[in-house]
């Protein structure tokens, strides 16, 4: 069978890029219960800053640095300027304030650069792997090998470290977080910082393969935020787990049922899967308060 | 004689709908007045659901796009009369909302976000992938309803442009009238305790899922209705009216001004349709002045523009 | 208190909307074009193309010693806005002439404004409807899809090719395209055997070339797109190791589709172009050398980037309307129209465009030149 292991290989690229979009989300929403729209942005800056560094001459493992960096800072400076002066807004003032900041990168984006489509070479060459009659690129490993080494290091992240579990603590009840000492300003600003790197990082490893330009952001946001609902918002293994999903999802329908409309047929899994298990995958159960 | 706050607001509405074009400088601002006016028809609808019943949705411009290709394919494909088509498509897309929203509306925040995002994407792809039916990406045109031709015949002879910016100043009146009267009726009442309180409202014996339901195929009829005269006017229509993008700038459109009340969320329309039309003159910085303008207000001003305006005006009177 | 709050802000957003438009024209020329959203890979070139010539033609002292004023609209690719801004252009800009339309739906929407308003239209995108039927303001300058795949189709026949796959963006570009090729392909005695499609963010095609791969008897695989898709099709044609001859449309003329899929995967990869993409390889001879080569040097020097087909296309809208307002000898819209509809053996870098009161293309199959990518380059193969 060397046409499903070459739709399985196909969805497993797709589903890694997604889930390394859905993976930035979830560290966000744990700190604030924000949903950033605007990480689809990180992705497209980390692969634009990297264009542009790499084009100027700077080494290809440097411009990827910078550009992880860079986006770091415009996540910070995102979350000290629009994201901590809206604490406490209901949800839709929260949707349209991150799709106004993805809006205006977006602007900015493309006074700074350009409008053109961009794409620097594979880490490792272009020449096809064989795997069981079928064929996958070297770079598709960087991003399955990157959307894994991410998981598993916000799990540990998550479940090992002090600081993890001081950004659950802060979502959780921020005010009693700060009573019993956490910094909770300090954890917003790390969990923007670290959302947007992974974000750029997902941008480095990518470009290669999908290309970048100005205005990927929103859609690749739109696919990443999907997968996230689906494995349950906030939950690492979710993220993955929902993206992986979702791009074998898209790959199999394109493959067996019609191309046209693969996207369809995520999004009416995703409708169903909501319809029978509210929270996603692997959500947290909520209850409602008075 | 006291007038009652709805009957003022409906006056205040049709009076400035009646006298701008005493200011207009060209009759380029009646295709901008029309354009207010239908958007703010879609946010009068979403004023019922995100203010009143404080639900979101993300893919209401799924039901625009219903309300502008049943004016342009019942035409073509059943002989329909263009007004007839927008009525057909008020009712398609109510029974729609009302099957999918039965399930939806289970889900809370951001889960009911995407599960509207889905329905909405859902309906652009049927439009841009069935070419054969729709014209694909590329649109269609529309046929004209010939109601300009029939104000004609009785002597009433009005350019294309003035044409539809009465005839949807008109519709929007009314669609405000009907929202402020839900406002004040026991269903209102009932919506705004649940958006207060789903717990609460359940409590004291509101069938919350049926009126959350209510509030959502309501305001998909309103969102058709708006989708129907974009396609009459323009004469043409895309998928694009039923794109992600659409539904966002209804919403934004909805809560910028004010989702609590209607003339607030007409405010908004009015703002962000001007908006892009002013911020040519930037050239190139338009997008990021939109998207400054998106943020800045939902940051300053929570509730919208005019909840804001008005407090702080409230407050200097003092 | 709130009505004449809003009737002051209605009167206020008046005054500053007309202070957006000043007056004094000696000939005021329109354009509406796409330089954000989807179809800005098409409409960003466009613009800057359109503002560049109108640069350097009111520093030559403009046309009959009159200056151009140039107003321009970003519509983003959106129909209903690109309406507006054609109402804009003809109700409160005034112009005598629009330039526009980067995609088909844009187009459409501008068109019965323009109609309306008796304006001569000139559009930039490529389907046959826009000029067929012909409509009496409207006007084109790229080649119809029709001609792209006729032009292609030709080249499979003559290389022997009856049995074909197609793989095509979901785009606007791509479904008028796919269609245009799917109406006219009988008449080449050519049969599509696997029809597929992709969106156009899509980041891998394999699956949907793994079904083409595996029908009997594809002797070759035609890509109607554009931006992004076909390059990361061409990239997955490779990776695949198909091996059969790939065609790519004329959507991806440009120097960056053989730096965005790599030279090693484009090698031997068709498609129909204009003479601006192979500028270099242009004998002196040619009737197209010292437009395109003007074009191409001027663009270059202005932006920094290479030139592409799509700003070849504002080019020529502009040439040709240049052309006929001299011509016409002045800026009444309707004597503008009539002297479009004669323009006669203009060389533009789409082609040498003949108009008729039944042609408002005026470019034939001779325009389009097939070109092979070989070594990261374009030679002409014909």
């Amino acid at each position: 069978m060397p046409e499903l292991m070459q739709f399985f290989l196909s969805g497993i690229t797709v589903g890694a890029v997604y889930a390394l979009v859905a993976l930035g989300f979830t560290i966000i929403y744990n700190a604030s219960d924000v949903v950033n729209f605007a990480q689809g942005e990180f992705v497209m800056l980390g692969g634009m800053i990297t264009v542009f560094a790499f084009e100027a001459g700077l080494p290809l493992p440097l411009a990827a640095l910078i550009a992880i960096l860079g986006t770091a800072v415009i996540g910070v400076a995102l979350n000290r300027l629009a994201i901590e002066p809206a604490r406490g807004a209901p949800v839709v003032s929260l949707i349209i304030i991150t799709i106004g900041a993805s809006i205006f990168i977006r602007g900015v984006t493309q006074i700074v650069f350009d409008k053109q489509i961009h794409r620097f070479p594979a880490f490792s060459g272009d020449a096809p792997i064989a795997v069981g009659g079928a064929t996958i690129l070297p770079q598709s490993l960087w991003v399955i090998a990157g959307a894994l080494a991410v998981f598993i290091g916000l799990w540990l992240f998550f479940t090992r470290t002090l600081v993890g579990r001081a950004v659950l603590a802060t979502a959780n009840n921020r005010i009693a977080a700060q009573l019993v000492g956490i910094n909770t300003k300090f954890i917003m600003t790390l969990s923007f910082a670290m959302s947007a790197a992974i974000g750029a990082l997902a941008g480095v490893l990518v470009t290669p393969i999908t290309l970048t330009s100005y205005d990927i952001g929103i859609s690749l946001a739109l696919k990443g935020f999907a997968a996230a609902m689906l494995g349950g918002m906030g939950n690492p293994k979710g993220a993955l787990v929902g993206g992986l999903l979702l791009g074998i999802l898209e790959a199999m329908t394109a493959g067996y049922i019609s191309s046209q409309y693969k996207d369809a047929a995520a999004f009416v899994v995703i409708l169903a899967v909501l319809f029978a298990m509210p929270q996603g995958l692997f959500g947290r159960k909520q209850t409602d308060r008075v | 004689m006291r007038l009652s706050s709805k009957t003022i607001t409906l006056l205040g509405l049709a009076v400035v709908i009646a006298i701008a074009p005493v200011f207009f400088p060209s009759s380029f601002y009646y295709r901008v007045g029309s354009l207010i006016f239908v958007n703010g028809l879609a946010v009068t609808g979403l004023v019922i659901l995100i203010g009143y019943a404080g639900q979101i949705s993300l893919g209401h411009a799924g039901f625009a796009g219903i309300g502008a290709y049943a004016c342009a394919l019942a035409p073509v494909h059943f002989g329909l009369h263009p007004a007839l088509a927008a009525v057909l498509g008020a009712v398609l897309s109510g029974i729609i909302a009302w099957l999918v929203g039965r399930p939806i509306l289970r889900l809370k925040g951001y889960y009911l976000a995407v599960a509207s995002l889905g329905f909405g994407v859902l309906v652009s792809m049927v439009l841009a992938n069935e070419a054969a039916i729709t014209g694909g990406p590329d649109g269609m045109a529309v046929e004209d309803p010939g109601l300009r031709g029939a104000l004609k015949a009785i002597g009433i002879d009005l350019s294309n442009t003035e044409f539809w910016y009465a005839f949807s100043g008109l519709i929007l009146v009314i669609g405000a009238w009907l929202a402020l009267n839900l406002y004040h009726s026991p269903t209102g009442r009932a919506l705004r305790a649940l958006h207060g309180s789903e717990v609460a409202a359940r409590a004291v014996g509101i069938d919350v899922a049926g009126y959350k339901l209510k509030a959502f195929v309501i305001s998909a009829v309103y969102a058709s209705v708006s989708g129907s005269l974009l396609a009459l006017q323009n004469k043409f229509i895309t998928p694009d009216v039923a794109g992600f993008m659409h539904s966002i700038e209804m919403v934004t459109m909805t809560v910028l001004g004010g989702a609590g009340s209607v003339i607030g969320a007409i405010l908004g329309a009015a703002i962000l349709t001007i908006l892009p039309q002013i911020l040519t003159v930037f050239q190139e910085y338009e997008q990021l002045l939109l998207g400054l303008v998106m943020m800045l207000v939902m940051i300053f001003m929570r509730d919208g523009l005019l909840p804001s305006i008005a407090r702080r005006l409230r407050r200097g009177g003092e | 208190m709130k009505l004449s709050m809003t009737t002051a802000l209605a009167g206020t957003l008046a005054l500053v909307l007309g202070f957006a438009a000043p007056a004094f024209a000696d000939i005021k020329i329109g354009a509406t074009v796409s330089e954000t959203g989807p179809a800005s890979f098409l409409g960003d070139p466009e613009a800057k193309t359109l503002k560049m010539l109108v640069d350097a033609l009111n520093a030559a002292g403009g046309i009959n010693g009159e200056k151009i004023e140039f107003v321009i609209y970003d519509d983003g690719g959106d129909p209903n806005k690109a309406r507006t801004f054609a109402t804009r252009l003809v109700e409160d800009d005034e112009v005598v002439a629009i330039i526009g339309g980067t995609t088909t739906g844009t187009t459409m929407a501008i068109m019965p404004v323009a109609e309306d308003a008796e304006i001569p239209f000139i559009s930039l995108a490529g389907a046959i409807e826009i000029i067929d039927p012909v409509r009496p303001y409207t006007f084109k300058t790229p080649h119809t899809d029709r001609m792209a795949c006729a032009k292609i189709f030709e080249d499979m026949k003559k290389r022997g090719f009856t049995k074909i796959g197609m793989i095509s963006g979901s785009d606007g570009f791509g479904a008028s395209m796919r269609k245009q090729c799917l109406a006219i392909i009988g008449d080449y005695g050519i049969e599509v055997l696997a029809d597929e499609t992709y969106g156009p963010t899509d980041a891998d095609m394999t699956p949907q070339l793994t079904n083409i791969k595996g029908k009997d008897g594809v002797q070759a695989v035609l890509n109607p797109g554009f931006g992004q898709g076909p390059a990361i099709v061409t990239r997955n044609y490779a990776q695949l190791a198909i091996g059969l001859p790939l065609y790519q449309s004329h959507g991806v003329a440009s120097d960056s589709f053989i730096e965005l899929a790599g030279a090693q995967a484009a090698e031997g990869v068709r498609l129909p172009g204009t003479a601006l993409l192979v500028a270099g390889l242009l004998p002196e001879s040619d009737p197209q050398y010292a437009v395109v080569k003007a074009y191409k040097e001027a663009y270059e020097k202005a932006t920094g980037k290479p030139v592409s087909t799509f700003g070849g296309y504002a080019h020529d809208a502009f040439a040709i309307l240049v052309d006929a307002i001299k011509r016409s000898g002045g800026s009444e819209s309707s004597a503008i129209r009539d002297a479009i509809e004669a323009t006669s053996g203009l060389v533009g870098t789409t082609g040498t465009v003949t108009m008729s009161a039944t042609d408002h293309l005026g470019l034939d199959l001779s325009a389009f030149r097939m070109l092979e990518i070989q070594k990261g380059g374009w030679k002409i193969v014909e």
